[in-house]
């Protein structure tokens, strides 16, 4: 259901990691999927190693963190599609230099595509995995901050720093009050025989009419309600506004952000060798 | 009479195994008879919304079984749509599943999906439109033009016109004003009468339980604390003070004249019935008591 769908959620705790800076942390991350694509080779040469350095410093995180394994499996699972496409899609189109491994029809499979379709599917786990980690660890409403924050020497060229923010704010917290109405809706109709799960594309897709008209009203309704609500409190924008938590880097976070640095540049060493 | 709804050790767990894992019922067994007026009560978050929407395989138990009209609803799960028909259900706020571009279409979206021959969906509609009191001028407006009360009606017709064998109603007269509310539950009143469907109610409202149920589920914590015809319950009504639920207006006042120390029944929860003991206990010549008394009742 769509209750399962655990990417973006966020799993509050007060673990080293859930405590760092979300500045930092964003940062942190964005180096993370550089080096994760820098780092694991490329076609011919696919870096085991690197990969490898990256899937354990990952694990001790999540181990640090305190998130069970059973949350990443299932975030996991519904991008399994799209590793195993891309993944199978590599092992018959990649050639190699040697002899073939298998070959059959015009299906032929090469050491080097085996190799590569491993690499593949474990670094598209490692993305997924690593930036999860990120919104596990902290709250969209910080996250944006973060953002905000980062993005501030850019207002000076004009770009409106603050409206995207607020804007990234309201989406991020509305998706969990929209999947809940969503299911509402659905259980609804559901209720009065709508076949949601079943049956020939064309009726699956003449059933979803009965959800999707009632939850765009009620999204328009909400987008009413909350630009009242915000006029109310004397909402202006960006402008003079001050904040209850301001954002304050801490030793702890230079200490994490070295460690991070060195666990990047071991991938990236790897790779040399 | 026979049985109509059986639950047997019925437990719903909310994301088994995550971090915020929740039990939101536990070990949970009753039966429902054919024909009767079931009301359910409990504090918010107590599983009231969660135990009605496993009589039609919305949820499914995460242990236990549920029968309906003595057939198990998971026995072939692919069948579970045909429960949805025996079992109406309106959900809180039903308003905002509406959908269609008229009244008329909207409550034969149910029949519709049935299969049913286009005469008895006409039929339905009609008659389902009658009981929830929509005149027939409103039938071919957009169900969004209406007012609350009425969307509400539109949204209940829509399950009515299934004609289910047990119609269930979640808070059916929430955020209505006291006319909108009574008349809503006054109609549900007059269709279980007629039809003899077997009707829940799931409400936060005693006076509404006291007025139009026959029977009360308690639910607290996801378990079941009583389960009696109405006066029974009413009478624990110390019990439902502590649980965090309230009794009936005139029951509290019952309660109030035992603690001066008049002889008067506990059960008492409707107005006509506390009238006639009121004046019983005239006849039986209170008054002496009264005069006496310093915190006297009269």
């Amino acid at each position: 259901m769509l209750r399962d769908i655990t990417i973006g959620q966020h799993f509050p705790g007060n673990s080293p990691v859930h405590r760092m800076d979300p500045r930092m942390k964003l940062l942190l991350t964005i180096a993370y999927i550089i080096m994760l694509f820098a780092g694991s080779g490329n076609m011919q040469h696919p870096n085991f190693a690197g990969l490898a350095v990256a899937a354990v410093f990952l694990a001790l995180l999540y181990m640090a963190a305190k998130i069970p394994l059973k949350v990443i499996a299932k975030s996991l699972k519904p991008i399994l599609p799209i590793i195993l496409f891309s993944s199978v899609l590599n092992l018959f189109f990649l050639t190699g230099e040697g002899a073939p491994l298998v070959q059959w029809g015009f299906f032929t499979i090469y050491r080097e595509g085996v190799a590569y379709a491993v690499m593949i599917a474990v670094r598209i786990v490692c993305l997924i995995a690593g930036t999860s980690l990120l919104t596990y660890t902290t709250s969209p409403i910080v996250l944006t901050d973060a953002i905000e924050r980062l993005l501030k020497p850019f207002a000076k060229l004009k770009l409106p720093v603050h409206e995207l923010a607020m804007i990234m704010t309201i989406a991020l917290r509305f998706i969990p009050t929209l999947i809940e109405e969503t299911e509402k809706i659905m259980n609804a109709q559901k209720a009065r025989g709508a076949q949601l799960d079943a049956g020939k594309l064309k009726d699956r897709v003449k059933a979803l009419v009965p959800v999707l008209i009632p939850l765009f009203i009620s999204a328009f309704r909400r987008a009413d309600e909350l630009a009242t609500a915000m006029e109310c409190r004397c909402y202006q924008g960006g402008e003079g506004r001050t904040r209850l938590k301001s954002l304050r880097m801490q030793k702890s976070d230079f200490a994490m952000a070295a460690v991070c640095i060195a666990v990047f540049i071991l991938m990236g060493v790897t790779s040399w060798l | 009479m026979s049985e109509m709804i059986r639950a047997e050790h019925l437990s719903y767990v909310y994301a088994p195994g995550m971090p915020d894992e929740h039990v939101a019922l536990d070990d949970i067994s009753f039966t429902v008879q054919e024909g009767e007026f079931l009301g359910v009560i409990g504090s918010t978050g107590c599983g009231k919304s969660t135990l009605i929407s496993h009589f039609n395989g919305i949820n499914r138990p995460t242990s236990g079984k549920i029968y309906i009209n003595g057939q198990d609803l998971w026995s072939d799960p692919s069948q579970i749509r045909s429960f949805r028909f025996q079992v109406g259900l309106v959900f809180q706020y039903p308003e905002y599943q509406l959908f269609e571009e008229t009244v008329a279409a909207d409550i034969a979206y149910g029949p519709r999906n049935m299969g049913l021959p286009e005469e008895e969906i006409q039929r339905r509609v009609e008659e389902a439109a009658q009981f929830c009191g929509i005149a027939p001028h409103m039938m071919e407006k957009s169900p969004f033009d209406l007012s609350g009360g009425q969307k509400r009606r539109v949204a209940i017709a829509g399950v009515l016109a299934m004609e289910p064998k047990v119609l269930v109603l979640d808070e059916p007269a929430a955020g209505l004003d006291p006319e909108g509310r009574d008349m809503i539950l006054g109609q549900m009143k007059a269709y279980h009468k007629k039809t003899g469907t077997t009707i829940v109610l799931v409400s936060h409202s005693m006076e509404d339980i006291a007025k139009y149920a026959d029977r009360v589920l308690v639910l607290s914590g996801g378990k079941i604390a009583m389960h009696d015809t109405t006066a029974a319950v009413f009478a624990r009504a110390q019990e439902l003070l502590e649980l965090g639920l309230s009794v009936p207006e005139v029951t509290k006042v019952f309660l109030r004249l035992r603690q001066m120390g008049l002889d008067v029944p506990v059960d008492v929860y409707t107005v006509p019935y506390a009238v006639d003991m009121l004046k019983k206990l005239k006849e039986n010549g209170v008054a002496k008591i009264c005069a006496k008394g310093e915190n006297s009742p009269c």
